[in-house]
């Protein structure tokens, strides 16, 4: 039999000598992370085992993000619920009381916690963001999260796989986000529901860790179980900065079978947004230029690294942001935020009128820090445009690059960020 | 499993979980408070008329988006039978069986369902009879593997009695 990664990858974790797409397997999980889920169903959910114990406490890694620091009384309880759980069963990683590390999905592989070959789950739908690092990774719901506490074991489909060659570079002014906004709008929202999205060809070289994080954050938008890349030279000098732990690469098989494939020449892409209130309904920026924002976010899980921050303080240097316009800026841990501090980034968007903010989910989720009001349309550099998604429902979402972002915020409508740089 | 009988509540393409249960409602910790939410900013009586469409149809797609398993629990304290969708969001559709609510992928057409139709469903024979149009329509079985788990009420359940 010749295997997929993904493929190979769930059956290296379930003991079988061979399997097949569609087949349901029971798989050992090497990793789980959980946020403020576990403060909200994941801890009633458990405590209906009536068990004192989890699995195993030093494969759960437990961080704080949507909500952070509390914005309501109500949310400062779900911590409190999170909290009181990872002390009771004793979990290892638990980094609930550090409300200043950042976004999971950015500081879970930041402190070397994503592998290649390892099969992780998480109790949120980006989780798919680790497939940056060359293992299999998914969201799960609160009673998955359970059943894995307590078994260390979760139940798989088997998934088809799809084979997504790239070849190329991209235009300057074009970044990943665009890419992966390109496929999703191009197979739709539903177009790769339940598959495994692998990444091939000498395109993905060209692209770097922080812009493959942004391509497997959103392949859920398309439906995806997960999306995976291969380990080149990039990644093991990521790999090397980030853990002394070992790993093993995983490589599909020849002869592998894909249910399809597609080719995608990196040059040949452009700028797009995905217009609300789908992220699959994408426009080319020429026929969204000029629509006037509110509102300009830049940061989250999605595009808050220092790739996303330098580009945006390239075009804002020394700019100001339209005066109708506000821009929040929120990186996606405190490491970068750092980072860009130490790099002169923070000051740049200050001066250019910016708030930026602690690292969090805050805006992303309407939560807080950027929440929309009424009519307000804001373009984002984050993943999910659904109604209602960052404030009130009669709000607009945009989806974009950070390049776009940032040239938007200083014309205070959307822009090419083409024109920008 | 036993046959499940109820009216029909028909959703579009595309429903998210953030349709379903905002994010706004998450750090609700009074569930009787959270259900009044459910799917708000598409229907606002949906929670209170709940018992004339206790069986949901809906179309492409359905529970994209966020992980959150409230979007699942809501329909099970308002008392949803069964969700009948022509594809489902890989997450929603494991919350959907790993909860007990049986979910059927079905390719249905506008002339097979309307509101508050009567509908009879068979998991065990795979079919769906709507007593309101006197339609008889065949669909593919729930595989066993999550019958499994349908059958005790859940997985928690399933996990409990294993345990």
């Amino acid at each position: 039999m010749s295997y997929t990664i993904a493929e190979k990858i769930l059956k290296e974790h379930s003991n079988l000598k061979e399997i097949s797409p569609g087949q349901f397997i029971n798989s050992d999980i090497d990793l789980i992370m959980v946020h403020e889920q576990l403060g909200g169903r994941i801890h009633i959910e458990y405590e209906k085992l009536g068990i004192d114990y989890v699995w195993d406490p030093d494969k759960i890694f437990f961080i704080l993000d949507h909500w952070v620091p509390p914005p309501t009384i109500s949310a400062a309880k779900m911590h409190q619920d999170a909290r009181r759980f990872a002390e009771k069963y004793k979990f290892t990683n638990n980094y609930g009381y550090q409300l200043d590390k950042g976004i999971c999905h950015q500081v879970l592989p930041e402190m070397g916690f994503a592998r290649p070959g390892m099969l992780i789950v998480g109790s949120d739908s980006h989780t798919t963001t680790y497939g940056a690092f060359n293992c299999l990774s998914t969201g799960i719901g609160a009673t998955d999260v359970s059943v894995v506490f307590a078994t260390g074991k979760m139940w798989f489909k088997v998934p088809e796989s799809f084979k997504i060659n790239l070849s190329g570079t991209l235009d300057k002014g074009v970044m990943s986000k665009d890419f992966i906004l390109t496929l999703i709008g191009d197979i739709s929202t539903k177009g790769a529901i339940y598959k495994s999205l692998e990444f091939h060809g000498n395109g993905v070289q060209s692209l770097s860790i922080d812009s493959r994080m942004t391509v497997a954050n959103m392949v859920v938008e398309a439906g995806a179980k997960c999306g995976v890349f291969l380990l080149d030279k990039k990644l093991k000098d990521w790999l090397e900065k980030r853990t002394e732990k070992q790993y093993s690469k995983v490589l599909p098989d020849e002869g592998a079978e894909y249910e399809k494939e597609f080719h995608y020449n990196l040059s040949e892409i452009t700028p797009v947004v995905a217009k609300p209130s789908n992220p699959g309904n994408i426009a080319k920026i020429e026929d969204v230029e000029g629509y006037e924002i509110d509102q300009a976010f830049l940061g989250g899980c999605t595009n808050g690294r220092m790739e996303d921050l330098r580009i945006a303080a390239k075009i804002l240097n020394s700019k100001k942001i339209n005066s109708n316009t506000r821009m929040i800026v929120t990186p996606a841990s405190k490491e970068i935020y750092l980072h860009a501090l130490r790099e002169g980034l923070i000051e740049i968007f200050l001066s250019a009128g910016a708030v930026v903010t602690n690292s969090t989910c805050g805006a992303c989720i309407g939560g807080h820090l950027g929440v929309l009001g009424p009519e307000d349309v804001c373009i984002s550099s984050t993943n999910r445009n659904f109604i209602g998604r960052m404030g009130d429902p009669s709000s607009e979402v945009f989806l974009a690059s950070p390049a776009t972002v940032a040239a938007s915020a200083i014309k205070g409508k959307i822009t090419d960020p083409r024109e920008a740089l | 499993m036993d046959i499940i009988e109820g009216y029909a509540y028909i959703l579009g393409d595309d429903i998210s979980t953030d349709d379903i249960i905002p994010s706004h409602t998450l750090t609700i910790r009074d569930e009787n408070i959270m259900v009044k939410h459910t799917l708000e900013f598409i229907d606002p009586y949906f929670s209170k008329q709940v018992d004339k469409g206790n069986i949901i149809i809906a179309g492409e797609n359905f529970g994209t988006g966020s992980s959150r398993e409230e979007a699942v629990y809501v329909f099970k304290i308002l008392g949803i039978k069964a969700i009948i969708a022509k594809s489902f969001a890989r997450i929603y559709f494991r919350n959907l069986i790993n909860n007990g609510i049986p979910a059927i992928t079905l390719e249905w057409e506008s002339k097979h369902f309307a509101k508050e139709d009567n509908i009879e469903i068979s998991l065990e024979k795979g079919v769906l009879i709507n007593k309101s149009k006197n339609l008889t329509i065949n669909f593919k079985k729930i595989p066993i593997f999550l019958t499994g788990i349908l059958e005790n009420g859940g997985i928690i359940n399933q996990l409990k009695n294993r345990l």
